[in-house]
């Protein structure tokens, strides 16, 4: 058990509480920096997945899990970033400045759907972000002359002053300095009354008002911000695949993108990363798997997605906080050790708070 | 006449939205909540009517009837096992459980062995039939799917306005508690409201079944009923079938007039702006707190 005492009003706000966080994460960086030189090239490609996602997941878990607003379009954001990128580098825009267009263009198209979004809520907003994606991918597929259509299109590997990034540890190494960069950035603006402000939308959005926080200016901004991480994931993306075409950005890749953040576990940054791990490693594990079952199941094309069914129906029911909030018991059970009390995480009975009344 | 035809296919294309967003209205005036699986229990209906018909070699009028009530004590299992646990829970959460079941009803009916990977059409007894109206060309399979929601409807308004239960459960939707105060056992309407909304989805899905023919991802045409739920009015059961309609027609006409691309996209396009001009839509229901 660790006592923390404060002596000073900078310790509420420290990234850093104690040394034990700066011992692990020190180890955790210190592994990802060498990585490519210790597990080889197949596990270092997912690797470079999971931080693409883990990008994607944090622009996705401001805007779910510390706004409160869900995005079931949030493919279209990543879509966005992607062909921006593919578009411009294959013009031969240096690899920096397409990056940071591709996120730009995706902020401004957050931007675009967050100004409907601010008169609706809650299934309304999710219905439109919805129905935003299937009009962003369709126009993915149809505006021929930039993004090739259906047929897709093909992106060439970045350059960064003169090296090619295209290999596995250059991009990887380039994945990780943006994924840490994104994280700390994450991390600062919610400490920051920014971030205070979004946390407090998410927990009422009448107290929030009466509080002086301009609630269309903030909703906008997550959006913006969400939005522009997606971009960056996907054009990160783009480069990862150097191929990408429509039906990379359909309804289904958004649905695997809130399940990433639900499974990880909302409102908790270490939650997408988590829940990335979960998406990469997954469909993995089902492969493995699949010699084990009975040939019935196990070759049956629906089995990847009765698997993330089940494991998402049970993560609702039993572990609301996802794969995070699983953590933050076995944590407590090893701090407490002989003194955990079954009841410590208890969920509190309460019935349907009508949305219908406002 | 070429406008008459359209209007014709898009109203028939508009009853199947219009069901499924009854679905959705059901559930969500009941229980307040989302369920994205409206699409796929539409699909696990119109499977159920096939295999009654191609396993056990029922006639149609059985199998559909079975497949009815097998897919309304499905719902009300389904409330049962995983929804009731956590309502009251926040919504998001309830969503992503149904996002979950759609998964799971997915998955599992390509499981089965034979029948669930292929596409298969539904034998049914007015298969590719067709009348001549002067000009106008009649599908029979459309017919049966304006007069069947027609037939359907007017029963659910019988039951809501006259029937006990179905008082009940406009009451129990328009305040739980209240309802619960005054002796409404609301948990288990939540049930019956469950199977009821399966139970409708099944006849979508059999009334859907010899245009679109029957496979695993059938159930997507569920995120169509979506526009039309909001264009009718979330809360509102008429709105439901007329913002089916509405989306139905417009997509038909869009799909003839507009260039490619725009038939798939209307709906969306209509829904939006929609959101943007009225949110509570067509007939919603403006509910303000009083203090």
């Amino acid at each position: 058990m660790r006592f923390i005492f404060k002596t000073s009003y900078d310790q509420d706000i420290r990234l850093a509480r104690h040394g034990g966080h700066v011992f692990w994460y020190g180890l955790l960086v210190a592994f990802l920096v060498v990585a490519p030189w210790v597990i080889d090239e197949y596990w270092l490609a997912q690797l470079t997945f999971v931080l693409i996602y883990g990008i994607v997941g944090l622009g996705l878990m401001l805007l779910a899990g510390f706004t409160g607003q869900f995005s079931i379009g949030h493919a279209a954001f990543l879509g966005a970033g992607a062909y921006t990128q593919g578009v411009l580098t294959n013009m031969g825009v240096p690899f920096p400045i397409a990056l940071l267009a591709a996120a730009a263009l995706s902020a401004a198209v957050g931007v675009v759907v967050a100004l409907p979004a601010l008169r609706v809520k809650g299934i309304y907003l999710g219905i439109a972000t919805l129905s935003f994606g299937f009009i962003v991918e369709e126009v993915f597929a149809r505006w021929e002359s930039v993004t090739g259509g259906n047929a897709g299109l093909h992106v060439k590997s970045p350059q960064l002053f003169g090296w090619s990034l295209g290999s596995g540890d250059g991009f990887y190494f380039l994945c990780l300095v943006v994924a840490v960069l994104s994280t700390l950035g994450i991390l600062n603006l919610l400490r920051s009354p920014t971030g205070r402000a979004f946390v407090a939308i998410r927990d009422s959005e009448i107290s929030a008002q009466s509080m002086g926080i301009h609630l269309a200016r903030y909703k906008t901004m997550s959006f913006a911000i969400s939005a522009a991480l997606a971009g960056l994931g996907g054009a990160l993306y783009a480069h990862k695949l150097s191929f990408i075409s429509p039906d990379q950005f359909n309804i289904l890749q958004s649905i695997d993108l809130l399940l990433m953040v639900v499974i990880g576990g909302l409102g908790s940054v270490h939650g997408a990363f988590l829940g990335a791990i979960f998406l990469i490693a997954m469909p993995q594990l089902i492969s493995m798997g699949k010699d084990w079952l009975p040939a019935v199941v196990g070759q049956a094309p629906g089995l990847q997605g009765l698997v993330y069914g089940l494991v998402l129906i049970a993560f609702v029911l039993f572990e609301p906080l996802g794969l995070y909030g699983r953590w933050l018991k076995i944590r407590t059970w090893l701090q407490l050790f002989p003194f955990y009390r079954k009841g410590l995480f208890k969920r509190q009975k309460s019935f349907t708070k009508s949305d219908r009344l406002r | 006449m070429q406008i008459l035809q359209l209007l014709l296919s898009g109203i028939a294309q508009g009853c199947i939205y219009g069901l499924i967003a009854l679905g959705f209205v059901l559930i969500y005036k009941a229980t307040e909540t989302v369920s994205f699986a409206q699409g796929d229990l539409m699909m696990l209906g119109a499977f159920g009517a096939f295999a009654g018909m191609s396993l056990f070699g029922l006639p149609f009028w059985l199998a559909a009837v079975l497949a009815v009530l097998a897919m309304a004590a499905f719902g009300v299992l389904l409330e049962l096992v995983v929804i009731r646990p956590i309502l009251g829970q926040p919504q998001f959460s309830i969503v992503m459980l149904t996002i979950g079941i759609a998964y799971v009803a997915r998955g599992l009916i390509t499981m089965v062995p034979g029948i669930g990977t292929d596409t298969h059409t539904l034998a049914v007894p007015y298969k590719d039939q067709i009348w001549k109206l002067g000009e106008l060309v009649v599908n029979l399979e459309q017919l049966t799917i304006i007069i069947a929601t027609a037939i359907l409807c007017g029963l659910l308004f019988a039951m809501f306005r006259y029937s006990k239960l179905g008082i009940a459960m406009q009451a129990s939707s328009q305040n739980q508690l209240a309802a619960y105060y005054m002796g409404i056992p609301v948990k288990r309407l939540n049930g019956l409201v469950w199977g009821l909304a399966a139970a409708v989805a099944a006849i979508a899905g059999m009334l859907l079944a010899p245009i679109t023919f029957v496979h695993a991802n059938m159930g997507f045409i569920g995120l169509k009923a979506f526009p039309a739920a909001v264009v009718g009015g979330f809360g509102s059961l008429p709105g439901a079938i007329v913002g089916g309609l509405v989306i139905g027609i417009v997509e038909s006409f869009a799909g003839f007039y507009l260039p490619d691309g725009f038939k798939d996209t209307a709906p969306y396009i209509v829904v939006l702006l929609m959101l943007m001009i009225k949110p509570n839509g067509l007939f919603g229901e403006k509910l303000r707190k009083k203090v």
